[in-house]
């Protein structure tokens, strides 16, 4: 078992117009991989069909060199998405949210594990505040605090950036350099400018996919 | 090299996963107590298709005559006619949260089947509207002057046959989430396909005032819901999935 | 089937092969369909019980087989669309709605004026045509959900999901309208059993059955080249072709 996913001329074509075409990638543990281009080039898309989304692509995915047909159960079983929306429901408090999410992934369910993964995003003592009562950021973090909870190696997260504070964003990008260390990987959108470092390997799309690639 | 103090503990390299095993009870559960929490916070979601109900069963009488004979003689009709336009009013909001504050990709990306985790979302909606439904419908028979003895086959023909309109019309509703305006093309999808469950819920309490065989009506809504039960699942997931990509 | 189905991935082939095979069709079409019109309205003899007012039939029983038929082929395609991923399917589905709609139509108009002698009134509830009229429901439902999506792929699929629960639902739905409707006529044509009808009688009927269908095939074959051309209009042959013509 190891974490490895691969795309082979992957394409996407939506609506009689290519997002993009003759994509390569080879997606390996302790890599941080940041999709980048211009509003509309199919960013969202790629996290789409990468973290299995959208079947509605040509091309060939792996992931620990099986067929993504054959894998999706153990690839989603080590794959936490995070879209556009933080999934989070406004009228449950953030540990009622978490206690769902923690029995999606198959886990035991363990309140102090909540408490602590609350603890770590910056939100102790709003554990019981309905969802819905906090602003946009710290309901962000509640999603991120999905980060800490359930371990899963291959994180795929589309603008987790958005709506949080300078020093949140600080600690995310320390969090996501740190998964790359030990043995994670990222696929990222975001137009915050990531620290250049070892990890971060860049994906550029746009122009209609004529120039993907890496 | 180690990161900040809050990392220390997160150093031990990460673990991967085989082929999930089981969980798919827990999944189940605990979105069948997720769903179920939501809508008791919004107690007004519940009550709005019950008072819907109570409404239009004012509006016969007033529209048509207040006969008590000739009320008891379409009763059983207006009842489950009501009752199911009542269900269906609810069922655009059946995915439509979820759409929009995106635990709906999260939902089609554990990694447990989709159609399981979608009944589970059905059956809250069956058990906060369409059981309170077949509850209440008893007492408004009572002011349609529906014919004693058919109380109880009202109120069961509804229940069971309220589980189906749940699912058939999820489908709907799973197919139109992702459009801006689906609330009366879902109407216009799930009705003609409601036509079954109505005319043998509605023929079990007519049976039931006629004296015929009453279990006859009531094993074909049984067979309607077994039908249901295997098939919508699947179409649901299907069209929940569409609907993402929309 | 195979090959087939793997040729039926290039629409290009598609184009190639409809081209020699819609004038056959269309010929067929055009000579059935005034033969059995002349033969039917002309030369059939008239029905002792119901007179002249029964040639309704050969324009009544050809359109309500033709509204069945198409809801099944466009289901099939539907099928072959979704496991196959073919979009000549999809398209010929999408172009075969609103003819299907319109065949429903047609059967129930001619059912509304074939009534008037018959049963001295232009609408009765009898089990065929209120099957007819929840099949036109179900057609205009098709027909909306697919206009409803912007993205035509979302749309394509959301259709031919529905139009797979349709087909599952058409005959739950007719047996259970005959079911309601108890007392309605035998049916009044079938291929096997034509004790009913003399022979001067259906065999007109027949012809214009026939005709019906070779009318449906043509148009959807005409009617799916232009879409192709149409979805595809970006694509190098597509545009070669442009060039071709004069």
């Amino acid at each position: 078992m190891s974490l490895r996913l691969q795309a082979q001329n992957l394409a996407c074509e939506r609506d009689d117009r290519w997002l993009f075409r003759g994509l390569d990638l080879d997606i390996r543990a302790g890599e941080i991989v940041r999709v980048e281009g211009p509003n509309g080039s199919g960013k969202t898309t790629l996290l789409k069909i990468l973290s299995g989304q959208l079947a509605d692509y040509e091309g060939e995915l792996f992931w620990d060199e099986r067929p993504m047909r054959e894998a999706r159960d153990a690839f989603l079983s080590n794959l936490l998405y995070m879209g556009h929306a933080p999934g989070i429901k406004a009228a449950l408090t953030p540990l009622e949210n978490l206690t769902w999410y923690q029995a999606m992934a198959g886990q035991s369910q363990d309140e102090a594990s909540r408490y602590a993964a609350l603890e770590d995003v910056g939100l102790a003592g709003f554990e019981d505040l309905p969802a819905g009562q906090l602003s946009a950021g710290q309901q962000r973090r509640v999603a991120l605090a999905r980060l800490v909870l359930t371990p899963r190696p291959l994180w795929v997260l589309d603008e987790p950036f958005t709506a949080i504070d300078r020093d949140g964003v600080a600690a995310l990008e320390q969090r996501l350099f740190a998964h790359a260390r030990r043995g994670g990987c990222v696929l990222v959108t975001t137009h915050h400018e990531l620290t250049p470092c070892a990890e971060l390997r860049r994906i550029r799309l746009g122009g209609g996919g004529l120039d993907a690639g890496n | 090299m180690p990161g900040t103090e809050g990392l220390l503990s997160e150093e031990a390299p990460v673990t991967f996963h085989g082929e999930p095993g089981g969980g798919l009870a827990v999944a189940f559960w605990a979105t069948l107590k997720r769903d179920l929490v939501l809508l008791l916070r919004r107690r007004s979601e519940v009550m709005n298709p019950l008072v819907f109900f109570a409404i239009v069963i004012t509006l016969f009488p007033i529209g048509i005559s207040p006969d008590p004979q000739l009320l008891a003689a379409i009763a059983p009709g207006l009842l489950w006619v009501a009752a199911l336009l009542a269900a269906l009013l609810s069922l655009d909001s059946l995915f439509r949260a979820d759409y929009d504050d995106g635990s709906l990709e999260q939902l089609l990306l554990t990694p447990q089947p989709l159609a399981v985790l979608a009944l589970a979302k059905v059956t809250v909606h069956w058990l906060l509207t369409g059981l309170p439904l077949a509850l209440m419908a008893p007492l408004l028979g009572i002011m349609l002057a529906l014919p004693a003895g058919s109380y109880g086959v009202l109120a069961i023909s509804l229940a069971l046959g309220s589980a189906s309109l749940s699912l058939i019309g999820a489908i709907g509703a799973a197919l139109t989430v992702g459009l801006s305006r689906g609330g009366v093309l879902l109407s216009l999808l799930v009705l003609p396909l409601y036509i079954p469950v109505l005319i043998f819920g509605a023929g079990a309490v007519q049976a039931a005032i006629f004296g015929d065989g009453v279990m006859a009506h009531l094993a074909i809504l049984g067979a309607l819901l077994a039908l249901a039960l295997i098939l919508a699942p699947l179409a649901i997931a299907a069209s929940l999935r569409i609907s993402i990509n929309g | 089937m195979w090959a087939f189905i793997n040729k039926l991935r290039s629409p290009k082939w598609f184009y190639t092969i409809s081209a020699r095979l819609q004038p056959w069709f269309w010929a067929a079409a055009l000579i059935l369909i005034v033969v059995g019109t002349v033969w039917g309205l002309a030369f059939a003899p008239a029905d002792y019980q119901q007179g002249n007012s029964f040639r309704i039939i050969y324009v009544h029983v050809p359109a309500a087989f033709l509204a069945q038929s198409i809801f099944v082929s466009m289901a099939i395609s539907a099928v072959v669309f979704m496991v196959w991923k073919i979009k000549i399917c999809d398209m010929a589905a999408a172009m075969m709605a609103p003819l299907g709609a319109a065949m429903t139509f047609i059967a129930l108009f001619s059912g509304a004026v074939w009534g008037m002698p018959t049963w001295g009134t232009w609408w009765m509830w009898d089990a065929r045509l209120t099957s007819m009229l929840i099949l036109l429901f179900l057609y205009l439902g098709v027909i909306a959900l697919r206009g409803a999506f912007t993205s035509r792929d979302s749309a394509s699929r959301a259709a031919s999901v529905l139009a797979m629960v349709g087909v599952i639902n058409i005959p739950i739905i007719k047996y259970s309208v005959d079911w309601w409707y108890t007392l309605h006529q035998p049916a009044t044509f079938t291929i096997t059993g034509r004790a009913a009808m003399p022979l001067e009688m259906w065999l007109p009927l027949l012809i214009m059955v026939l005709g019906f269908y070779s009318f449906f095939i043509a148009l959807t074959l005409t009617r799916t080249r232009s879409e192709i051309l149409r979805r595809e209009a970006n694509k190098r042959w597509v545009r070669e072709l442009a060039e071709e013509a004069p």
